[in-house]
């Protein structure tokens, strides 16, 4: 079976520091991994080379066995997968609605069209109203996405983000900044929209990570030192030597 | 198949109702101006604002919905002026006929044909980039008008005469009224058709390319291609602004492609309010207003503009049209008429400013062009001797009064309008 996300390879350097150093990673389809590791291990350099962002210096990513190596960012989009970001990206100065509707467009057929107007296209508002309701937004429809609370922000980004039903997800912190309620909140709505979805997401919180992913890959350095199940990971020696060990102390200590 | 309520649904009966509500009174508006405005100096001002608004409106297609900053929109508009005018020469000389009123639309195809060619390499980049490429393609169009004389004309330009074309239902629009109806069509139906575009999926993604072209890419969209496609969309709206203007004037220069030109689209569509589709409407219409009366009064009415163009952008950046749509949620309460009071307070040192202000500019103006010796000048309706003190000194201290009052007024006005919109004052209890 092909997986449904694949890297091979993968190396990025900037100028001559090199920051992702061949990455070999294998995402089954309908599986939630997370990427973890210290600050500055090129956990969102990886985000960015998988999604189309930056341009790759070597190596290869397949999604779903089709090679999407240096696609431009919306052509790997159209390809099936959507991806959030560390600091919130969505349309300020739109309403929340025409946030999601826009990143239902390609994905329901609209292309570049000129000559029908959205107004009238009850399933796409439908859908975009779904999707509202879905994220918990549906009283805040009609106001600029500009005027929302960072955790409503946040919200938004990820219902613009899994909109399009790609069927790759990929979240980038998607709880960074959050207080331990707001976590909670984005952390089941995170499971109810992976749902039968393939989810790759970097996140910092050790309790989000233990909590959600089905297999866990540590970045170090820009080399991936380990890639395994939960429980397999927090007894992983060099993980802890490297990064899990003093951050889950840290955690544990916290009252 | 969904449980949300249909309330939230797109359209509701009301917000139709309240949609077409506009386009019949713009309509009424189109048919009964020149019934009121009835002069020949009424018509051709009319004529004149129905050319500028489709300018303006196209232009915003790319600053106020598609975040492209141009310098060098004009090109369009003159491009399709001069093709019209050659439409117009060709029909003369028997090639082919067509009646006048479909003749503007090769403006229109010109403008579109040339906003595909510049567009496809001015729209690869956005901001800064834009804006320098488009000043180029400005100046370059404009000196090369120079040297095609055979289709620019040189300087004299291109004249033709609208007169030619077979009759249209026996009409030949000899007269300004019969044009003046011909453009109100061309200005409806274009008005129509950028608002039709601004809903579409490419017009949606025009502005969602303008507040985020990065996360734009990421739901799919080439933020190039969405930008090329109203920059095109533009160029045949411009194009038809200029096939308008050849058919009101029956002459076309190299003025109407430079780059003072592309400034005025730009100050009509900012003063106007560049962040609502009738914005520019407003804009044009005030434009043309100041133009033509304001310059009628005076020779620096040009200084007047730029004034009213800088306060636009220092104090109201939403525009004319943002100041009006602010008073909405106070007029859903019915509290607008807490406002009358304030509002017409405020009016006393406004108009003393005003007055000061220009009084001095005029002052300045006549001792720089009036022959030496000659201290006799008119303004508001007064004659007096600008060579005296007592002149200067009035306007002075009505200026400076007028901008202190103001400015000690301002927070007044501020609370007076959070309270009638039902804002509480910032800082204030909960």
């Amino acid at each position: 079976m092909t997986a449904a996300l694949e890297l091979r390879g993968l190396a990025k350097s900037f100028g001559r520091t090199q920051i992702i150093m061949g990455v070999d990673l294998a995402i089954e389809a309908g599986e939630r991994h997370a990427i973890i590791g210290p600050n500055g291990a090129g956990k969102s350099t990886l985000f960015h080379l998988i999604s189309g962002r930056y341009r790759v210096s070597g190596g290869q990513i397949f999604l779903h066995g089709e090679e999407i190596t240096n696609l431009p960012p919306y052509e790997i989009n159209r390809k099936g997968l959507a991806r959030s970001f560390q600091v919130t990206n969505i349309f300020p100065r739109m309403s929340v609605f025409e946030n999601v509707r826009c990143a239902l467009l390609w994905s329901m057929g609209y292309r570049y069209s000129f000559w029908r107007t959205v107004d009238r296209e009850q399933e796409l508002t439908d859908r975009a109203d779904d999707v509202l309701a879905q994220i918990g937004m549906t009283e805040r429809r009609n106001i600029p996405a500009a005027v929302l609370t960072y955790a409503e922000q946040r919200a938004l980004e990820i219902g613009i983000t899994m909109a399009g039903g790609a069927g790759v997800l990929m979240l980038d912190e998607p709880t960074a900044g959050m207080s331990h309620s707001e976590t909670e909140q984005v952390v089941s709505l995170i499971r109810k929209v992976s749902e039968g979805r393939t989810l790759v997401m970097v996140e910092h919180d050790m309790g989000v990570v233990f909590d959600l992913a089905d297999r866990i890959s540590v970045l170090v350095y820009g080399e991936i030192i380990a890639c395994d199940v939960p429980e397999k990971i927090r007894e992983n020696k060099a993980v802890k030597e490297a990064y899990l060990g003093a951050l889950l102390e840290d955690q544990e200590a916290q009252p | 198949m969904t449980d949300v309520p249909r309330v939230a649904a797109g359209v509701t009966g009301r917000s139709q109702i309240r949609r077409f509500g506009f386009w019949i009174f713009f309509l009424v508006l189109l048919i009964v101006a020149p019934l009121v405005f009835n002069t020949t100096f009424g018509v051709s001002l009319l004529n004149q604002m129905g050319i500028v608004i489709v300018f303006a409106l196209s232009y915003n297609m790319l600053l106020g919905q598609g975040g492209m900053l141009s310098f060098g929109h004009a090109v369009y508009m003159g491009l399709g002026g001069f093709m019209t005018a050659h439409a117009l020469i060709f029909i003369d000389e028997g090639l082919f006929d067509v009646p006048l009123p479909v003749v503007p639309l090769f403006g229109g195809l010109f403008g579109l044909l040339f906003g595909i060619l510049f567009g496809s390499f001015s729209t690869r980049r956005a901001g800064t980039i834009f804006a320098m490429i488009s000043l180029g393609i400005g100046e370059l169009v404009a000196g090369l008008s120079l040297i095609f004389v055979f289709f620019f004309g040189g300087e004299e330009g291109i004249s033709a005469n609208r007169t030619d074309p077979m009759p249209f239902f026996g009409l030949r629009f000899g007269q300004d009224i019969q044009v003046y109806y011909l453009i109100a069509f061309w200005v409806f139906v274009a008005t129509a058709a950028m608002y039709f575009f601004s809903r579409t999926p490419a017009g949606r993604m025009a502005n969602a390319v303008r507040d985020n072209p990065e996360r734009a890419e990421f739901v799919g969209y080439s933020q190039r291609i969405v930008r090329f496609i109203s920059f095109s969309a533009a160029g045949f709206f411009a194009g038809i602004a200029g096939g308008l203007f050849a058919v009101n004037y029956e002459i076309v220069t190299e003025e109407n492609l430079n780059l003072i030109t592309s400034g005025t689209a730009l100050l009509m569509a900012y003063i106007g309010g560049i962040g609502f589709f009738i914005g520019p409407m407003v804009g044009a219409v005030l434009f043309t207003l100041l133009q033509s009366v304001l310059g009628a009064y005076t020779d620096i009415w040009q200084l007047y503009v730029g004034i009213l163009f800088l306060a636009t952008v220092v104090f109201m950046p939403t525009g004319l049209t943002g100041i009006l749509m602010m008073h909405i949620p106070a007029a859903q309460r019915g509290t607008l008429r807490q406002l009358v009071l304030p509002y017409l307070v405020a009016a006393g040192p406004a108009l003393a400013a005003l007055l000061g202000v220009s009084g001095l500019l005029e002052l300045i103006h006549h001792a720089n062009t009036a022959p030496a010796g000659e201290g006799e000048m008119g303004l508001f309706f007064l004659t007096f001797d600008a060579n005296a003190i007592l002149p200067w000194l009035v306007f002075v201290l009505l200026a400076a009064g007028g901008i202190a009052g103001l400015r000690l007024l301002a927070p007044g006005l501020a609370a007076a309008w959070s309270e009638a919109s039902g804002y509480r004052p910032r800082g204030g209890p909960k």
